[in-house]
């Protein structure tokens, strides 16, 4: 018999799947997420995974989660705590404890909760005795039997019929969202539409669990959400990585140079390459190289060739780029560098988000050797940056580093989809064949890019190489007064940058008692909570910084008036040292985190509202 | 502008001239290098435009500044990886690499190992003058054990690397090998590489003046070279020697060095060089020869057949694009999961 359950509408709802590397967390997580975007909820979603591909089964170690925070009002983090948590197994409880919301639901899958999974949890204690879940809703679903019995009229194997348990997990979340089923109903058909039996299985489960939740006394309340209230049009959800790669793609058809991509597999950059090898239909040409060095030399080789030049790394890969970026800095050669931060130094936290290559972007390479450095601010904003990296790296003829990170590039947004009528046009400084006077490095007097012929091209053959030019003709010049005026012209190219980009913007009032700074993918923390103290009646304002190297002109206006500033990053000080030695004249406090986590907003707040009311002490 | 002519115009040697001049010590082995190819590059039949020398660090490469063609003198040891970007974006350009054995054999290892097994459409040169001569006298990855250098001052004590062994280690379709003294066989050999599909590798036996005098001058010497140098030609019989008396048999598993008229040993028995066998095992042990079991084999050892990279590249772009209803950014961007949100779909 069905109940009349209570309906409680709100604001937005943070959801979290964990559970073992293989119990299928992340697509229950995306489905769920697809779902809230079908239904018109605002979000923002970022998985969390373990660096082992299968770690031991019930251990913490292999617990991987996902966790999506949807929204009627505008969603900017995954959100810091949980209002409803599934854990497939002890383990998956036990991490997620300490990242629950008071009073949350917690749907256990309770077939798993047995001596054996205390054990590999290495719980001491019954967890379910043991008094630590006082307070919150806990659904005991004994998820993994009435899986078993629902999918045995399809005659699975054990092993298949246990993998469609994520669908028992979405059946309760489509009633306690008040969904309709046919919406997950069509998610399924068109995820294995080459397999009937599987449809039909994964179909009975859903609705298994749909009925459970309708059936059983402990989930007396359900969630409306209700759809974003500023948002409208057309909308797909994506992850940074997904985003960056596209924007490349974009960018290499406004600017007719065609994708090159040489690059090498690395955690958290790895999709990139994955999502431009699939893209040969668009004309992507990708490289998979020997090594870290390979992959950016076989990029140059393009760039020199004419093509849109791209490399994609994190850190330690950045590192072992550092000699050749300083080549084509020298060259002259455009080329895009995207390196998706994770924790360091050396392997680090590879699966973990950090903003600790900031300085190695601007300064780890030997000589003078100025590059632009742009970072992106959320997932979705990746390709505009990559877009942006791209169409500055053509038109300048120099390499820009792009920096994003392990939460930007696997989290994900809703992210109203443009039309490429609208991107800027890109126009590189390229000469027609047989140029007349043709020097390799005259350049273009506005911006001092120089202008680029490329092999094949008549009457143009020029050498280039790593060994100082000679002004305008590029020939090799061991002159100490030439060499005075290229260092030169290459700072200057990359500091008249500044003209061509946009102002930094403020969120809220300039002269505010307290300005917050950050950069790149730490936006959505930080406007979150300085959005929040603003209605709170507080004085503070954001600036959150995308355009590292140059600055925009304007930062020294933006920095002025503040009566007290913090910069807030996910390292030690690197934008803090930076913006000291631009800035002297101005008092910067900090706020850093390196524990391989994004900012939470409550201790963002906590910090701003400690030093608004300790100001001056 | 379009050519007026569908043929490649003639060049001559004088085309791949520059004015800039060239830096290499007097009586450096790699000027007879650098005048060979200028003298092969034009036989190739490729449009001056479209042809691109790639080097990496060292003496010889600074080969690029010295011929009139688009060149890059790229990083110590990333030759190769420059030159594969450059030809997969173009694969209509003739591409040379110009390395030594320090840049290709030691730093570069790692790239020349893989350039060929992709078998990228390549010509890889490398002057093996057995030191590191910009540096002013290391020892190398090809030094012979024992060589006394400023690095080895009591002898070298590691072995060398034969390159033409890395080269049938990686699968490699084409290796060649010359010396500096001899410009009709640089030029036959090098326009054979450049024709080449796939990468091909030549190894130039080179004598640096300063550092290392005389280091192949056990093979290539005026008095020893017909004896202590066998130079290999497709379909004909492996003959060396003064009186073109010596010869080459395969017996027991291994080359053997026979005289023809000794021992019952006939013309007819005497190995036919077949540089297209796909089976390396005879190539291999032709690469390995050496002084005094073996005179040197020269000459192109190797040539077979075998898929190229790019070709295969741009194969699989041209399916994906014909396949794909995706054919621009737009339908991209619109393709998949898409949500109209507080918009009625109309």
């Amino acid at each position: 018999m069905s109940k009349n359950p209570r309906i409680i509408e709100l604001e937005d709802v943070v959801v979290k799947f964990a559970g073992d590397s293989g119990d299928g967390m992340q697509l229950t997580g995306s489905q769920f997420s697809d779902t809230s975007a079908f239904v018109g909820n605002d979000l923002s979603t970022f998985p969390d995974y373990p660096s082992e591909i299968r770690a031991p089964q019930g251990t913490v170690a292999g617990v991987s989660g996902y966790q999506v925070h949807i929204g009627h009002k505008d969603v900017t983090t995954p959100g810091d705590l949980a209002d409803v948590l599934v854990a497939m197994n002890p383990a998956a409880l036990k991490t997620n404890m300490k990242w629950l919301k008071p009073g949350a639901t917690v749907i256990i899958d309770i077939d798993n909760f047995d001596q054996k999974n205390y054990k590999k949890a290495e719980y001491i204690e019954d967890p379910l005795n043991d008094g630590s879940l006082e307070g919150y809703n806990i659904v005991k679903a004994p998820i993994t039997s009435l899986t078993r019995s629902t999918v045995k009229e399809f005659g699975l194997d054990a092993k298949t019929a246990d993998k469609t348990k994520n669908q028992f997990v979405a059946g309760i979340l489509f009633w306690l969202f008040n969904r309709d089923l046919t919406i997950g109903e069509n998610f399924i058909q068109k995820k294995f539409k080459k397999n009937a039996d599987l449809v039909n299985a994964n179909i009975a489960v859903l609705r298994g669990g749909y009925n459970y939740a309708e059936t059983i006394e402990a989930m007396s309340t359900t969630f409306l959400v209700n759809p974003a209230k500023n948002k409208k049009g057309l909308f797909r959800n994506i992850t940074g990585n997904i985003a960056t790669a596209w924007g490349l793609l974009a960018a290499s058809e406004k600017s007719g140079c065609g994708l090159f991509l040489g690059s090498y597999p690395i955690t958290p950059a790895t999709e990139v390459l994955q999502e431009l090898a699939g893209r040969k239909h668009l004309g992507a040409i990708t490289f998979q190289a020997e090594d870290e060095i390979a992959g950016i030399c076989s990029a140059i080789g393009a760039s020199f060739t004419g093509k849109l030049a791209v490399t994609s790394t994190s850190g330690p890969g950045l590192a072992l780029k550092g000699e050749a970026i300083g080549l084509a800095v020298i060259t002259e050669l455009p080329i895009v560098i995207v390196n998706v931060q994770r924790g360091g130094p050396s392997t680090g936290l590879p699966t973990k988000t950090e903003q600790a290559d900031l300085l190695q972007a601007l300064y780890g390479r030997s000589g003078e050797s100025p590059v632009i450095v742009v970072a992106a601010t959320t997932p979705a904003n990746c390709f505009s940056f990559a877009y942006e990296a791209a169409k500055l790296s053509l038109e300048h003829m120099t390499p820009v580093i792009l920096l994003t990170d392990g939460y930007l590039a696997n989290g994900s947004e809703l992210w109203h989809i443009p039309e490429m009528k609208d991107m800027p046009e890109i126009h590189p400084p390229k000469v027609k064949d047989n140029h007349e006077g043709y020097m390799p490095y005259i350049r273009k007097p506005e911006n001092l890019a120089r202008m680029w012929a490329v092999p094949g091209q008549e009457g143009m053959r020029h050498r280039v190489g790593g060994l100082e030019k000679a002004d305008k003709t590029g020939e090799v010049s061991h002159d100490p007064y030439n060499h005075q005026i290229m260092v030169g012209l290459r700072q200057e190219k990359v500091d008249r940058v500044a003209n061509y980009i946009a102002d930094q913007e403020i969120l809220g009032e300039k002269d505010a008692d307290l300005l917050v700074i950050g950069w790149g993918g730490t936006y959505g923390a930080l406007y979150s909570a300085v959005k929040e103290l603003q209605h709170e009646g507080r004085s503070i304002s954001l600036a959150q910084f995308s355009y590292i190297n140059p600055l925009p002109k304007n930062t020294e206006e933006v920095l002025k008036y503040a009566k007290s500033r913090v910069i807030c990053e996910l390292n030690l000080g690197q934008f803090a040292m930076y913006l000291r030695s631009k800035f002297p004249q101005y008092e910067y406090k900090q706020y850093n985190k390196v524990q391989g986590l994004p900012f939470m907003i409550s201790e963002l707040k906590a910090k701003f509202i400690d030093i608004l009311e300790n100001k001056g002490k | 502008m379009k050519e007026n002519t569908d043929f490649a115009p003639v060049m001559i040697p004088q085309d791949y001239k520059l004015d800039s001049p060239v830096k290499w010590c007097a009586g450096c082995g790699a000027h007879a290098v650098l005048s060979s190819i200028r003298n092969a590059v034009p036989e190739t039949g490729v449009k001056k435009e479209n042809v691109v020398f790639v080097s990496g660090i060292g003496c010889s490469s600074r080969f690029p500044y010295y011929i009139n063609t688009y060149g890059f003198h790229s990083l110590h040891g990333r030759a190769a990886p420059i030159a594969t970007g450059i030809k997969l974006a173009n694969p209509e350009l003739s591409v040379w690499v110009v390395t030594g054995d320090g840049d290709s054999m030691a730093i570069g290892g790692n790239h020349f190992i893989h350039v060929i097994r992709r078998n990228i459409n390549m010509s890889i040169l490398i002057f093996n003058n057995r030191i590191y001569g910009l540096t002013k006298g290391q020892y190398s990855p090809t030094t012979p054990k024992g060589s006394v250098t400023k690095t080895s001052p009591e002898g070298s004590i590691e072995e060398p690397f034969n390159p033409g062994e890395l080269v049938m280690g990686s699968q490699g379709a084409f290796f060649a090998r010359v010396v500096d003294t001899e410009p009709k066989m640089m030029k036959e050999v090098f326009i054979q590489a450049a024709l080449h599909k796939g990468t091909s590798v030549v190894e130039v036996l080179q004598n640096c003046v300063i550092f290392n005098n005389d280091v192949h001058e056990n093979i290539t010497g005026k008095d020893v070279r017909d004896e202590h140098q066998i130079y290999l030609k497709h379909g004909e019989p492996m003959i060396f020697g003064k009186e073109h008396e010596k010869g080459l048999i395969y017996r027991n598993n291994k080359l053997e060095v026979v005289t023809i008229g000794k021992d019952g040993i006939s013309k007819e028995d005497i190995l036919i060089h077949n540089a297209r066998c796909t089976n390396s095992t005879i190539h291999y042990n032709l690469v390995k020869m050496d002084q005094p079991e073996y005179p040197v084999a020269m000459g192109i050892i190797r040539a077979v057949d075998k898929p190229v990279y790019e070709e295969m590249l741009y194969d699989q772009l041209d399916h994906a694009h014909e396949k794909s209803p995706i054919k621009c950014m737009d339908d991209l961007l619109k393709s998949g999961n898409t949500f109209l949100i507080n918009e009625s779909s109309s």
